[in-house]
């Protein structure tokens, strides 16, 4: 195995890691069994999948093409800076509309407070 | 309650300027790969979508005093008057031109009226779906 198949090997394997946790980031939200933990399924792992594909894609076509693509490295960038941003907003829209926890939750420490600055204002 | 929303905010002030410089991109690639006016105005309308969600709408407003309505009018005035200008040099409606200049800092360069065309459909696009959303938000 020469040096190219060798980096073309590398990218590849990265695109199946994506893919890999892409489908365990989907079974997470299928199994879990509320918005929040869903939410927490969705967005981490979601976030490392794509970001291993896009790296992948990004290896490839730089090893093959010899090409070093300015979008997919903006792409990184962007879906890094803004998937968790947008899971956090759900997961506090889903809050502050008093979407139940699961049975199982042992404590709520943003419930006292967002019940301190209610009394105060 | 003034609502908390500094982790938005934050964010938008950083990947605005992402999204803006894949507008100008795709604006710019438009004539040898995928893109152009009419995707690179709607990522540009898209930031200003982004700006209005993450603030409100007088501070955005306050930072961006374009009325929308008038820069899609300027868009389409942009659009025609490059069609026309194909008429002066005794060509049919909407003839495009090109040639090479040298240009100091970027070299041999490819200038096509074309272009000037597409800045025209962008600035229509951007100007048109942003004064639909500011229509559609106001009233409420």
């Amino acid at each position: 195995m020469n040096v190219s198949e060798m980096d073309e090997f590398i990218g590849a394997f990265l695109i199946l890691i994506g893919g890999i946790i892409s489908v365990i980031s989907a079974m997470g939200i299928i199994r879990f069994p509320d918005v929040y933990t869903r939410a927490h399924a969705a967005t981490k792992s979601t976030t490392l999948g794509v970001l291993l594909s896009l790296v992948g894609a990004f290896i490839y076509i730089w090893m093959t093409e010899n090409y070093i693509s300015v979008r997919l490295v903006l792409g990184i960038v962007f879906v890094f800076i803004t998937a968790p941003v947008s899971g956090h907003l759900i997961i506090r829209a889903a809050y502050r509309s008093k979407v139940n926890m699961t049975e199982d939750t042992v404590e709520d420490e943003l419930k006292a407070i967002l019940d301190k600055q209610t009394e105060v204002h | 309650m003034k609502i908390n929303d500094v982790i938005l905010e934050t964010v938008t002030k950083i990947v605005v300027f992402i999204i803006l410089t894949v507008a100008v991109y795709l604006f710019f690639s438009g004539h040898n790969s995928p893109g152009g006016g009419f995707i690179g105005g709607l990522v540009l309308a898209s930031a200003f979508v982004l700006l209005l969600l993450a603030f409100d709408i007088e501070t955005i407003q306050k930072g961006i005093p374009f009325d929308f309505k008038r820069v899609a009018a300027l868009g389409v005035f942009i659009a025609v008057t490059t069609g026309l200008g194909a008429i002066v040099f005794g060509q049919p409606f909407l003839t495009q031109a090109f040639s090479a200049f040298n240009l100091p800092y970027f070299g041999e360069t490819e200038l096509a009226t074309i272009t000037l065309f597409e800045a025209g459909v962008a600035l229509a696009v951007v100007g048109v779906v942003v004064s639909i959303i500011l229509s559609i938000s106001e009233d409420v």
